[in-house]
């Protein structure tokens, strides 16, 4: 290819063929939904509910916490059976803290405000605000709030309001459904994103895979001469903000820098949608369109679902199994993690659940590095993954981020064409892992030898004070000479 | 299911070392089948001593390391024992390709830590190391009609075990030692080419030379097979040609009598195997394409200077080692630029003005 929409990549089988020719099935209620209370970038959420509470659908539950956070709310009518530590969607199988909601069946919801006409008629504060209370996070994986993401970006001059449906990541369809079922609803989003940011455009960025999404999405926006479909080439990881918003403006991203200091402000179609629905129905976030997928999958589809549905229920919605899958993730097969089990919890930014059979798998087995370049070639960020690995490896995280550590998007692409099958994702993760460790660890030290050293000053300062005070208080008794009424401390 | 920590990517382009090796020896079956058509059984011989023995060393090593013999699979040091036998002479004796393949294994390959450790090219090291130790059997070339139909087996075989010395009548040079001599004779350029050496001839590969080297055309064959598969890139065998044409067209414009022209030099002794399969080499060379440009000049500039004015008429050997030796500092140097990042690795500019005038939606 002789234009090149950014550095690097690779073409992975898509495998979307399994799921992207069926429409969006509704999963029913499950009996139990299991509620993280962070399933955001940032702090958990605080529960404002109790053991026993009946709710209805689209209460909230727990109000976002401090810094980064995110509310959640009731998926859907019930009582809250406990507030308890539950499997997290983790490869290491850790906990985190959920409301366990026992659905009554009814889905009777809360009162809301009625339809909002003209929410362009709000201001955009009141907009951001809301939806910030939806519970809104960045649904393509990074689960950014939505807010505090537009909020940040219309502090700069925001020119392009880039609305990604690139859905790189190969057996997702999800996204792709989603444009083409509700393409409408995406536009009225990205609308109201460019309004609530003022933002001067909007694109719309689909990959050339997705025929039947281009030609809805350019049906839904042509009637708004500032919004325009753009069909990127299908390279994975084109879905990743860095390299869509090359392929789309040509512009980098400063290292280190936020998609605003380019001028553009990016969100997923899922967000898009969700926005929508918060900002016209009042509806927060409490369900997702997420594909269920894999060799292992009896018929593999996209499902609406809501938040908190046990995996294992949404695989079984899909016929179930027709064997033992090898590998359970959420996620797709390039960036999504494994999960040890399928009592585990949909949450918000998960896009698709994969029940890999053994041979869609690879081999674990990894041979010395043969420094045939392939990684560095691959790489859409420019950086050089055998060196990194290198020196992770040897625990020399400085030399890591020499080699491009802190630059690494961690998009799978230099293992993706190891031929030593070298798990250099793992190796990044790990060594990202203890440089945050350390700074952190520096950072408590820091902190603990603050407080010491304040402490020996006021020590300090507060014996020097005493001696002084008695000093003086020694030369006023020689002045006066009256032992009387003195008094010691 | 256990549970189990296998970091993302969950998916493969299910490439493998060993499948990158057998690309890179299917690439050279052409020339190869061509070199043991025109020199006989005894390259044949040479071809199977040095393969074999190769594995062999390895498996040695292999064993003396503790490391499990399934390695020898990954097929590395077969393709190390290839490659170096077509750059042997083709009627050299058993030994040369013995020694050569212990030289390439144990001491290029081993003893730097194994695949991928080695900073020099395995079997340049060992050629270089044989032609510098036995310049004689290293220096003499059958003819290009000394194939099948003149030397039957028997023959073959005791040439192979070197109880025979090739017959005179089937001795050759190669063109770039015949320049060489003739140069020092005192000949012109022009007139030594114009007597000794056809193009034609040299493209398609009937000519004296090492076993796998004479055949320009099957080389390139084999060299975009190796682009197509993506498993070399274009910028070392583009980087070393074209600076060997220019440097080459340069000089013989300056001087014809004294330098050989653009044409000699591209199809003459190991050009094309060197640029498209020696200087490629994944472990020795740059891992970036900057670097991998820098190297491939390199390699064309150092081979130019040797076969014009060094000792020896052919340099591919000594410029791809002297390459290799600069290669981590290529590396280290040279390379790719960091997306968000200049060439110096300093964030870029933001081109959005911060806190500016709010654009109208």
């Amino acid at each position: 290819m002789l234009f090149s929409p950014f550095r690097g990549g690779v073409h992975p089988d898509g495998f979307k063929e399994l799921t992207s020719q069926k429409p969006i099935l509704q999963a029913p209620i499950p009996e139990q939904l299991f509620i993280p209370l962070r399933q955001h970038a940032g702090n958990d959420a605080l529960p404002i509910v109790s053991a026993g509470e009946k709710v209805l659908k689209g209460q909230l539950l727990a109000r976002g916490g401090s810094g980064l956070s995110a509310p959640v709310h009731a998926p859907t009518s019930g009582h809250i059976r406990e507030i308890k530590p539950v499997t997290a969607a983790h490869p290491s199988g850790m906990e985190c803290n959920a409301i366990i909601l026992i659905a009554d069946g009814d889905d009777s919801p809360i009162e809301r405000a009625p339809f909002m006409e003209d929410p362009f008629g709000m201001p955009p504060e009141v907009l951001s605000k809301k939806i910030a209370d939806a519970g809104i996070v960045g649904m393509g994986g990074a689960s950014f709030p939505a807010a505090v993401k537009i909020v940040a970006a219309s502090k700069h001059r925001i020119e392009t309001i880039l609305i990604n449906g690139g859905e790189c990541e190969p057996y997702l369809t999800a996204d792709d459904l989603l444009m083409r079922e509700r393409a409408e609803k995406i536009v009225l989003g990205a609308r109201l994103i460019r309004y609530t940011a003022s933002a001067r455009k909007i694109s719309i960025a689909i990959e050339d895979n997705k025929k039947e999404a281009i030609s809805a999405m350019q049906e839904a926006c042509k009637s708004f001469d500032y919004i325009s479909v753009v069909v990127v080439p299908s390279r994975y990881p084109m879905g990743s903000a860095k390299q869509m918003i090359q392929a789309v403006t040509g512009q980098e991203v400063p290292a280190g820098g936020r998609s605003s200091d380019v001028g553009v402000l990016m969100h997923n179609v899922a967000t898009a949608y969700a926005i929508a629905e918060c900002l016209t129905e009042h509806r927060p976030l409490i369900s997702r369109i997420v594909t269920i997928s894999g060799g292992a999958v009896a018929c593999p589809q996209n499902v609406e679902a809501l938040i908190g549905t046990p995996v294992g229920e949404l695989i079984q919605c899909c016929g179930g199994t027709t064997e033992e899958p090898s590998r359970l993730l959420l996620g797709g097969p390039m960036m999504g993690q494994i999960i040890s089990t399928d009592h585990v919890p949909l949450i918000k930014g998960v896009a698709g659940v994969l029940a890999l059979k053994s041979k869609e798998i690879p081999s674990p087995s990894a041979s010395p590095c043969i420094r045939c370049g392939r990684c560095v070639s691959a790489c859409p960020m420019g950086l050089v993954p055998l060196e990194m690995a290198n020196h992770s490896r040897q625990q020399d995280f400085e030399g890591a981020i020499d080699y491009g550590l802190s630059d690494c998007i961690l998009c799978g692409s230099c293992a993706y064409v190891c031929p030593s099958h070298i798990p250099l994702v793992h190796y990044f993760q790990y060594a990202k892992d203890k440089i945050s460790e350390q700074k952190s660890s520096q950072r408590h030290m820091d902190y603990v030898r603050g407080l010491s050293e304040s402490k020996r000053i006021r020590l300090e300062k507060e014996a020097s004070e005493k001696a002084a005070a008695k000093a003086a208080k020694a030369s006023k008794r020689r002045e006066k000479k009256t032992p009387l009424k003195v008094v010691e401390d | 299911m256990m549970p189990v920590i296998i970091s993302s990517p969950h998916a493969h382009d299910n490439s493998s070392v060993n499948r990158v090796m057998l690309h890179v020896c299917f690439a050279l079956t052409p020339c190869t089948v061509y070199g043991i058509y025109l020199f006989g059984f005894p390259a044949l011989n040479l071809f199977l001593v040095t393969c074999i023995s190769a594995i062999l060393w390895e498996s040695i090593c292999l064993k003396l390391l503790g490391t499990p013999q399934s390695r020898l699979r990954d097929n590395s040091a077969l393709l190390t024992g290839w490659l170096l036998a077509l750059t042997l002479p083709p009627w050299a004796p058993w030994w040369i390709g013995v020694g050569g393949s212990f030289i390439a294994i144990v001491i290029g390959k081993q003893l730097y830590g194994g695949l991928g450790q080695n900073v020099f090219n395995p079997a340049m090291l060992a050629r270089v190391a044989l032609l510098i130790s036995f310049p004689v059997q290293m220096t003499t070339w059958p003819g290009s009609g000394s194939g099948f139909s003149s030397i039957d087996f028997a023959q073959g075989l005791s040439i192979t075990l070197g109880q025979e010395a090739i017959p005179d009548g089937l001795t050759g040079a190669t063109s770039l030692g015949m320049l060489k001599t003739e140069l020092i004779a005192g000949t012109s350029a022009e007139q030594i080419i114009e007597n000794n050496f056809s193009l034609k001839d040299a493209f398609f590969g009937n000519t004296s030379g090492s076993l796998g080297e004479t055949s320009s055309l099957l080389i390139l064959a084999g060299g975009l097979w190796l682009l197509l598969m993506r498993i070399i890139s274009w910028h070392i065998p583009i980087a070393l040609l074209g600076l060997t044409a220019l440097l080459s067209t340069f000089f013989h414009w300056l001087d014809p009598a004294r330098y050989a022209d653009t044409g000699f030099h591209l199809v003459s002794g190991g050009m094309m195997l060197g640029a498209f399969f020696i200087a490629t080499d994944i472990v020795t060379s740059p891992s970036s394409k900057r670097g991998q440009l820098l190297f491939g000049a390199g390699c064309g500039a150092v081979d130019f200077s040797i076969r014009t004015w060094g000792g020896f008429p052919e340099g591919m050997g000594f410029a791809v080692l002297f390459m290799n030796a600069l290669t981590p500092l290529i590396d280290t140097y040279l390379r790719p630029r960091v997306y968000g990042r200049n060439f110096r690795g300093q964030s870029l500019k933001a081109t959005s003005s911060k806190n500016a005038e709010r654009g109208k939606p």
